[in-house]
């Protein structure tokens, strides 16, 4: 299992974009979700999911709201902007074909 | 839609750091919670689950730095820290700060009071429409002495004429009218100027208010009329603007005001109050002359027509009115042209570089000695550095925080120098009037610009050479060193010993420059004027043509000697036209002495004139070194001459000339009747061979010409100043209406006219003083903190036995070595520049051996004073407490 670090760069920026897309989530539940859906192999770690999320949202790909969480306590939820949903699609689009791209090499050998 | 929540979150991220800082908190904390939650549901303990989540989650510390890092307005947080920071470690040490603020502040304001001054009176445009097209045309004398000739009136007129370059051309000379009070004001000497009708036009200027002249007004029968200056109305008539249309009196004849002009409008130089048409104001004798050389001609050069194109058309044109006049050696063969504003400000170049340059050392000298404070603080802080360095802390913001720190320096003292240079160019404008084009000297947004391009080089020259071992040593190699300290901070000493040399090189140069300027400018108070200057008091006077005939002058200067000298308090009372000695040319005349053969053509003789009463020369103590001043007898004088020693010496030589006879003033014989002493022009100029005619004479070079101004000058045994009000109300009670100007003793005369080199020597000489002063504390400081670096090492020494003479030499040897090569760089730097400013010299060469001299005995005792008391310390340590304070 190779090191959070190691996601290709760019990439975080997709995960959390697509994990958030279906309900607003906390930092905590993202990784948590990202963690779960890749079957333990990747882990997002807090050095690198907090300055994600906070550069997302300077810069107006996702919103942030203030609101109670399951466990009673205030939370920050992140959810997508329209601009975010967009930003999503172009992000997928690329994500496809550079990892078709890669995947043709790989397997060409 | 996107750029509004960008820019919502931007504007929530200027004024809602706090809580946004709160809330990242809040977030981090709630996810580390969650995670320790997630292990004791998978059955740690509340212990091993807390230190499980931290783990996990790393350093909290640097994950909030990094997230925080992705914020807008990071970099204005991080820079006010540093600022916060710089002004925290600045004011921990207030000395330190202050004296550098200080000295950044007289760098930076000397520089941008001299920078304005520079930019405003040689750079900026002349304020007249397309100024780059306007030319000053010039005659130049056939003997080549006089390139830059003033231009005849009837050489202009064929200019204008043939010349097809200009599309105008005018023609502008000095005049002085006595303007007549009316309501019980007093009468005053107004200084006035001569206008072609077109010169407005030529310079693309309108009257403010009412009209220019016209053609019409500009003959000799037109009705007289006057443009007043926007000073001289606002002054005299109230700003009203009912004075269009008026009349005054000038002269006592009456003038009609046509208009007023702009403030700012100061053609041919500030001074000038009034203007009147040329053709009017001079006869046709003078207008159509072509040897009379009284006039500035300024022209505008046509569109596509180049500078010399239009000097080789002009020049053709004189050279052909030469050929015709080959009997007149006095009608110029060529002509001359520059640039109007390179006529206007070509005087004062020199010495306004000069003065920029000096500005300039003082400035580095300042930033030197700023560099050099810091490197001796970034030497005590070296453990610091290196600890925050071990810590984490990146070069960049090490280097990063230091810039800072200087920057603030720079920054504060600019601001101080802003205020400096503020006030400087104040007074400068107030106290040198006389300085050409001084009402364009104003603080504009270059100048505003040019601080802040020089606070922003102070900083990152003081910051960056105070830093360089930064990068260059290692970080354990500090850490080492500064844990043994004895030989610490080698590095840095070399550093600063080099900063010290190279300062102390740019004061000797200064202190040269200002010791070559003060003996110059003594040399020139001292040099003989040729006649009494303590205790005279001059004054002019005019009397005007139109109430005053040729008879009635002469009964007026007899009638005021008369009363003049019977006051009590008199020593001495005589006339002099036009100029008393020391102030200026004057004028002068070609001449042939009686029975030589005439000279080839193309040659003249040629002396300064002056018009005298019999006892000018007892009054101001010119003696009389033969024969006699001119006698009572008013029938003789008109055939009278009296010329002085040099004149003598140089027309005469090894001959007599009394009772010899010159031809001159409208070719008559004038009869030499006594030799006077020499006098100068200047305290600057060797004396000139002059002849003095007497001022009764009743007519000269035209019949109808007499003189009706003169100069009264007043020699008293004790102050001379007292007599000054006295002497006035004799001329009030001889006529009300007559204004006295000028009223000066020859030692306001003679310091008047010395008043520039009097300036830059005085101003020098303050740069010079300060440099010196910074210069030993410099010396004073690296070497107290050199004794305080190696206290162990000295300890040592003297523990081993050496001689506390030898350690006193050898610390003073060390503090010393680098004043001597700055010595050595400053004399060599000094020889080059000296020649620089030789044309602003009298009396002393530009290597001057006492200057010189002096200035290096000067240094050597300052830097030896300024060692000598931490040598002194050193020498006095004692061993055992050195070696136990490490």
């Amino acid at each position: 299992m190779g090191k959070p670090n190691d996601l290709v760069q760019g990439t975080l920026d997709l995960l959390i974009l697509k994990t958030i897309l279906l309900e607003p989530m906390h930092g905590w539940a993202i990784a948590k979700r990202i963690q779960q859906v890749s079957c333990e192999v990747l882990q997002v770690q807090q050095g690198s999911l907090y300055p994600a999320l906070h550069r997302l949202e300077q810069q107006g790909w996702i919103k942030a709201k203030w609101a109670e969480s399951e466990t009673g306590r205030q939370a920050k939820f992140y959810s997508l902007t329209a601009a975010g949903r967009r930003q999503l699609e172009t992000e997928t689009a690329n994500w496809n074909r550079l990892s078709a791209a890669i995947n043709l090499i790989v397997t060409e050998a | 839609m996107r750029w509004l929540a960008q820019m919502r979150m931007r504007i929530q991220m200027l004024f809602m750091r706090g809580t946004a800082a709160a809330r990242l908190d809040a977030e981090l904390r709630d996810h580390l919670e969650r995670q320790i939650a997630e292990n004791i549901a998978a059955g740690m303990s509340t212990e091993e689950a807390r230190f499980a989540a931290l783990r996990a989650f790393g350093n909290p510390a640097l994950v909030r730095e990094q997230t925080r890092g992705t914020w807008s307005w990071n970099w204005l947080e991080l820079l006010l820290r540093d600022v916060r920071y710089g002004v925290r470690t600045l004011a921990r040490t207030p000395g330190f700060a202050s004296i550098a603020i200080l000295v950044m502040a007289l760098g930076i304001g000397a520089n941008v009071a001299l920078f304005t001054i520079v930019r405003s009176v040689l750079m900026k445009p002349l304020p007249f429409k397309d100024p780059d097209r306007l030319v000053r045309l010039y005659e130049q004398s056939s003997d080549g002495t006089f390139p830059f000739n003033q231009s005849a009136a009837g050489v202009f007129a064929a200019w204008k004429k043939q010349s097809r370059s200009f599309s105008d051309m005018a023609m502008s000379g000095y005049d002085e009218y006595n303007l007549s009070g009316n309501g019980g004001q007093l009468p005053e000497a107004v200084r006035s100027a001569v206008f072609t009708w077109n010169m407005l036009p030529t310079l693309g200027v309108e009257p403010a208010l009412g009209r220019n002249f016209t053609a019409d007004d500009d003959r000799p029968s037109a009705n007289p009329t006057v443009l007043l200056s926007w000073g001289l109305w606002k002054r005299r008539y109230g700003g009203s603007a009912s004075i269009l249309n008026q009349t005054v009196m000038l002269d006592t004849k009456s003038y009609t005001v046509i208009g007023v002009m702009p403030a700012w409008f100061a053609y041919p130089d500030q001074r000038v109050q009034m203007w009147t048409p040329l053709y009017h104001e001079n006869a046709p004798l003078i207008t159509d002359a072509l040897d009379d050389h009284e006039f500035t001609a300024v022209g505008r050069l046509k569109p596509g027509v180049t500078e010399a194109q239009a000097l080789a058309e002009i020049s053709v044109i004189t050279r052909e009115l030469h050929n015709q006049h080959l009997d007149n050696p006095f009608v110029n063969k060529d002509a001359n042209m520059r640039p109007l504003l390179e006529s206007i400000v070509g005087p004062i170049r020199a010495p306004l570089h000069m003065l920029l340059a000096a500005t300039g050392c003082l400035l580095l000298i300042a930033c030197l000695n700023v560099a050099n404070l810091l490197v001796a603080r970034s030497a005590a802080r070296q453990k610091e550095h290196a600890i925050r360095a071990a810590m984490g802390g990146r070069r960049w913001d090490l280097l990063r925080q230091r810039l800072m720190e200087s920057l603030l320096l720079a920054g504060a003292g600019g601001a101080a120098g802003l205020l400096l240079a503020w006030g400087a160019l104040h007074w400068f404008a107030s106290a040198r009037q006389d300085v050409t084009r001084v009402e364009a000297i104003h603080i504009d947004g270059a100048v505003a610009l040019f601080a802040v391009g020089l606070v922003a080089m102070c900083a990152a020259f003081a910051g960056l050479i105070s830093s360089p071992q930064d990068w260059q040593d290692g970080l354990v190699a500090w850490l080492q060193e500064s844990s043994r300290a004895h030989s610490g901070g080698r590095r840095s000493t070399r550093l600063r010993a080099v900063l010290l040399a190279l300062e102390v090189g740019l004061t000797v140069m200064l202190l040269i420059g200002a010791g070559l300027l003060l003996k110059s400018y003594a040399k020139l108070r001292a040099s003989d004027l040729g006649c009494i200057t303590k205790n005279v008091l001059k004054m002019d006077f005019n009397l005007p043509e139109a109430r005053y005939s040729q008879p009635a002058c002469v009964t007026f200067f007899r009638e005021l000697l008369t009363r003049v000298r019977s006051s009590p308090g008199i020593e001495g009372a005589g006339l002099v036209f036009p100029v008393v000695p020391g102030d200026g040319e004057g004028g002068d005349n070609g001449f042939e002495i009686a029975g030589r053969p005439p000279l080839p053509q193309g040659q003249l003789r040629d002396a300064l004139h002056r018009w005298a009463d019999p006892g000018y020369f007892a009054a101001i103590g010119i003696p009389i070194l033969r024969g006699r001043s001119f006698d009572d007898n008013p029938e003789t004088h008109s055939d009278e001459v009296i010329i002085s020693y040099a004149f003598a010496q140089k027309f005469f030589a090894g001959e007599d000339p009394i009772g010899q006879h010159l031809i001159t003033l409208g070719r008559k014989p004038h009869e030499i009747v006594g030799i006077v002493g020499d006098t100068r022009t200047a305290s600057s100029d060797p004396p000139q061979p002059t002849m003095y005619f007497s001022i009764y004479m009743a007519d000269w070079v035209y019949s109808t010409d007499y003189l009706n101004a003169a100069s009264l000058v007043v020699r008293s045994p004790s102050d001379v100043t007292q007599l000054s009000v006295p002497v006035q109300r004799i001329f009030q009670q001889m006529d009300r209406d007559l204004p006295v100007s000028n009223v000066l003793t020859m030692d306001q005369v003679i310091g008047r006219n010395n008043m520039d080199a009097s300036f830059n020597a005085m101003l020098l000489a303050v740069f010079a003083g300060v440099s010196l002063l910074l210069a030993a504390v410099g010396l004073f400081g690296v070497l107290s903190y050199l004794v305080a670096q190696r206290k162990g090492e000295i300890g040592i020494r003297i523990a081993l036995g050496a001689q506390r003479e030898q350690v006193l030499r050898k610390v003073l040897l060390d503090g010393l070595r680098p004043a001597l090569v700055g010595l050595a760089i400053g004399l060599a730097g000094s020889a080059a520049a000296a020649r620089e400013i030789a044309s602003m010299l009298y009396g002393t060469e530009p290597l001057d051996a006492a200057v010189f001299g002096a200035v290096s005995l000067t240094l050597l005792a300052v830097a030896a004073a300024a060692c000598v008391v931490p040598a002194w310390r050193a020498s006095r340590l004692d061993p055992m407490q050195a070696l136990r304070t490490e």
